[in-house]
């Protein structure tokens, strides 16, 4: 990478992370910044950071060089035993669109959230997590190792679980965000597990050289059938986890419960597409693994159905758009499994503007509607498709119900895992308890009656 | 200054402190107390970071014994429990003071900084048996029951003894009893399971303070690494590993449904504490790295995270997790260290716990994938376990008072400090991973060697290992 680029690389990259340190620094010593001084940073570094990445895909595009990649070495190595923690950035075909929408949606909709915000009680630290959001988006779209991608993608599941509880002084935010939170662990640990069995297998970690070094969507990995089923299936986990695919997709209605700015960048742009570009960006890795693309597949067109036909019976116009996105990202999915990945780029692309552009507009969805009718002069259509009318009626309510119930995800979820663990781990509990009460009266002692123990239990 | 027995200074500096207090029953036994912590502190630091040497025969030429033993595993364990322990101190502020044993955290500083110093099987034996006794007297004084800390800990310093006495005489049945009573001696002082009630009941009646001093600097492992790990078969390491890895799992879900704020972070930390003892188990470079690097991260955030909660627990009483506090509004510099601190427990990323986390994963991937999986669950399940009390703690409601909530200096400086280290960890751990790496390679060869003398038994899964080390002048700082 020439001198030029690797400055400009640095700005991209730089901006938004000098954004963060001193935000966080000074809410951390209680010197938080006013707010017209917080704006201007954010939209100083956003526009530095995009106007850097125009000049870097200038450069690409003049010298036609289909990829630039920054290599900072290792973060941490043991020579030895092959272990290291390599800090690779790349910009090629898919992340340059990546960060470029990236720092468009969140410039304006830093500017819109400023607005919206302004005075709240919260604002510093909307900015806070907005910033840490952004530094998390840009390392995983920018990764050239798996284990950048997986720095970034923590970095967006948490300042998405802190945005979502941003009302933190009521219970439902805050009870949705370790929702959310729940499911992003378990995502990560899965995206954890692929990136180690990668590792164990491939013996590397880079995006790069797992594809004989060429640029994306070039090239294609030679791992062995069984190596790539278990780590596509993992993969597809974190990203099913990630973007609100069948059976995760509970969890992005309850991100809504932030405010809108929030909504619309993580909800309805970038953060629900991450897991649609984890799995574009190692697309060429199973392109030759039939049964992960058709589990890909199954799974994309699972969630686009559910979806679909969940948001249509929602009452509240952000969990209407919560499912329409989650429609989207399926079908962006079943595009990745059929090979088709510059469509899905573009779909991503698209379908991530108008979202946010929706769910910006939902606040005055009911004046926006007005408006259409009046200029319409009548009422907008609510019909219902031909197929849905041809059906039984008490089919019909079966479905309305089960679509009403968001196919009753969340409680199968509580019903198989959550509660039997919490039932479970009670039980320890007790048995603790009984354990410990015998072990105190064990030789019958007469103060026993008088410890902490009794009182507490 | 080479005439000046420096390590020993180290371990006996707190017990002239405890002296000091006693002698002249001083009023202000903090401020005493702080003062000789934080020389030992200095002192341990300048040893580990300058390379303060120790004249020859400073103990030896008393007792005949080589006492001090420091190699490139106990020297920054050394400087971290004497950090602890003057963190803890100093955060001890307040209405803190009047519960709190200053003179007995002062022995137990001394003894437990003597045990890291040594590896002479029966001197550590002595000093990590006494160092139960400080947490005995405050149990009783404290008017509580000390019953089960007393059957563990009596189970704990017999099982030493006898296993001690085994390991010298001849014969294999002697041998095996004796790594069989080593074994459950050091599950025991660890808290796996099912030997962890000890913990659970300790926190609940000792001081916070104290219970967090007596579990942080991790003895149990380093007994683990002394004793039994170089004299182990196959079949006592796959047995720690087992246990240990169940109790990681067993003490992630359990602190993910408990409603006191100190039985959180009681299994919390041995849910941690147990993946240290899986990565010390697994016996690989890699392994032992993964361990070492881990036990800093847990040794530093855990103990901050304690701090933070303890300082919580003064202002609002036992912490209940069934309920919400919406403390944010009225501390929020304390809820981001909380959280700092929490998430640096569980490996996040920029943060100690990360490159530790990744290299125990690696390391017990390529052991097993099935460890790695159950590792991974272990600490995912931590990590909504964390973000579940600091809503709990932060989150959820107003809190109504009038009365002025916000940290303290000494609180803040506390725990300030250790997060500055956790951040500076995270963002530049290649030193720490070198030096640890450096450790573990060292301490394989040692093992090595004694299986090469016959101290090892056979089926041991160090020995090949240990094959990998480069030959490097020998790093151990003998002091004779």
């Amino acid at each position: 990478m020439s001198s030029v680029l690797s400055c400009l690389a640095a700005i991209v990259l730089g901006c938004p992370i000098l954004t963060l340190l001193i935000l966080g620094f000074c809410g951390l010593i209680q010197r938080p910044l006013p707010e017209r001084l917080v704006d201007r940073l954010t939209k100083f570094h956003v526009a530095m950071g995009l106007v850097a990445t125009l000049g870097i895909l200038g450069i690409m595009i003049g010298t036609n060089h289909p990829m630039e990649v920054l290599d900072l070495g290792n973060f941490v190595e043991i020579g030895q035993e092959h272990f290291h923690f390599h800090l690779e950035f790349i910009f090629d075909r898919l992340s340059i669109p990546m960060v470029l929408m990236t720092f468009v949606l969140v410039g304006v909709i830093g500017s819109f959230a400023n607005i919206y915000l302004q005075g709240d009680a919260g604002y510093y630290r909307f900015f806070v997590c907005f910033s840490m959001f952004l530094v998390g988006l840009l390392f995983a779209f920018l990764a050239g190792t798996i284990e950048t991608l997986f720095l970034g993608w923590e970095l967006v599941g948490l300042s998405s679980a802190l945005l979502i509880a941003y009302f933190h002084e009521r219970r439902s935010p805050v009870e949705n965000g370790l929702r959310v939170w729940g499911i992003y662990r378990v995502a990560d640990a899965a995206f954890l597990m692929a990136a180690l069995m990668m590792h164990h297998w491939t013996d590397q970690g880079e995006f790069l050289r797992m594809v004989n070094d060429q640029p994306w969507p070039q090239g294609t990995s030679h791992l062995d059938p069984l190596a790539s089923l278990s780590v596509g299936l993992l993969l597809l986990i974190a990203a099913a986890g990630k973007s609100g695919l069948v059976p995760f997709s509970g969890w992005l209605p309850r991100a809504m419960e932030g405010p809108t700015p929030s909504s619309a960048v993580f909800y309805g742009a970038l953060s629900i597409h991450l897991g649609a570009y984890l799995l574009l960006r190692l697309a060429p890795i199973f392109a030759d693994s039939f049964v992960v693309r058709g589990l890909m597949f199954g799974l994309g067109a699972l969630t686009a159905i559910y979806a679909a036909m969940t948001a249509r019976v929602q009452t509240d116009i952000k969990s209407a758009l919560a499912f329409s996105s989650v429609c989207q990202v399926g079908i962006i999915v079943m595009e990745i499994a059929l090979g088709f990945w510059y469509l899905a780029l573009v779909h991503i692309i698209g379908h991530a503007f108008l979202r946010s552009l929706q769910l910006l507009r939902a606040p005055t969805l009911l004046r926006d509607y007005r408006t259409l009718e009046n200029a319409i002069g009548g009422r907008l259509a609510n019909g219902q498709p031909a197929w849905i009318a041809r059906m039984a009626n008490h089919r019909q309510i079966q479905w309305y119900q089960f679509a009403l119930e968001r196919g009753y995800m969340d409680s199968m979820i509580d019903q198989a895992l959550l509660k039997p663990f919490r039932k479970l781990f009670k039980a320890f509990e007790r048995m603790e308890n009984d354990w410990l009460r015998w072990l105190e009266s064990a030789k019958g002692s007469g103060s026993m009656k008088k410890t902490i123990r009794q009182d507490w239990l | 200054m080479n005439a000046i027995p420096w390590h020993e200074l180290v371990i006996c500096i707190p017990l002239l402190g405890f002296f000091w207090i006693r002698a002249k029953a001083s009023r202000d036994a903090r401020s005493v107390c702080l003062a000789f912590a934080g020389i030992t502190l200095a002192l341990a630091c300048g040893l580990y970071l300058g390379g303060l040497q120790s004249p020859a025969g400073s103990f030896e030429g008393w007792f005949g014994w080589n006492l001090i033993h420091i190699d490139q595993f106990s020297a920054p364990l050394i400087p971290l429990t004497a950090l602890i322990y003057f963190v803890t101190l100093l955060a001890t502020v307040g209405h803190k003071t009047q519960q709190f044993p200053f003179a007995g955290a002062l022995v137990s500083e001394s003894l437990t900084l003597g045990t890291l110093s040594t590896d002479t099987t029966w001197w550590m034996i002595l000093l990590v048996s006494l160092s139960v006794v400080p947490m005995w007297f405050e149990l009783k004084a404290r008017g509580c029951s000390t019953r089960v800390y007393e059957i563990h800990q009596a189970t704990f310093v017999g099982c030493l003894i006898l296993g001690g006495c085994l390991s010298e005489r001849s014969g294999a049945p002697a041998l095996n009893l004796s790594v069989v009573l080593l074994t459950l001696a050091v599950l025991v002082r660890s808290g796996a399971f099912p030997f962890h009630l000890w913990r659970i009941d300790m926190f609940e009646k000792a001081s916070f303070g104290s219970s967090i001093l007596m579990v942080s600097p991790m003895l149990g492992a380093y007994l683990c690494m002394r004793l039994v790990l170089p004299t182990e078969p196959e079949w006592a390491l796959h047995a720690i590993s087992f246990l240990s890895l169940a109790t990681s799992v067993y003490a992630s879900g359990m602190a993910l449904v408990q409603n006191d704020g100190r039985r959180f972070f009681c299994y919390l930390f041995l849910s941690h504490s147990s993946l240290v003892l899986v990565g010390l188990e697994l016996a690989t470079p890699i392994g032992l790295t993964a361990a070492l690097c881990m036990w800093l991260s847990v040794g530093l955030a855990l103990t901050s995270y304690g701090i933070t909660l303890r300082c919580i627990e003064a202002r609002v009483g036992r912490i209940d997790l069934n309920r919400y506090y919406g403390l944010y509004s009225h501390m929020p510099t304390m809820a981001a260290f909380f959280l700092l601190t929490g998430l640096a427990s569980v490996g996040f990323p920029c943060t100690i716990g990360f490159i530790a986390g990744e290299l125990l994963i690696e390391s017990a991937m390529n052991f097993s994938p099935w460890i790695g999986w159950i590792v991974v669950l272990a600490t995912a399940l931590n990590g909504i376990a964390v973000m579940r009390a600091y809503f709990r703690i932060f989150t959820g409601t107003k809190h109504p008072t009038t009365i002025p909530m916000h940290s303290q200096f000494e609180e803040r400086f506390a725990i300030v400090g250790l997060s500055l280290l956790i951040l500076a960890g995270g963002l530049y751990p290649q030193p720490e991973v070198e030096s640890s790496y450096q450790a573990a390679i060292h301490l394989l060869e040692d093992y090595h060697r004694a299986g090469d003398h016959g101290l090892k038994k056979e089926g041991s899964v160090i020995g090949p290992a240990a094959e990998a080390s480069p030959a490097e002048a020998s790093p151990v700082r003998r002091v004779h």
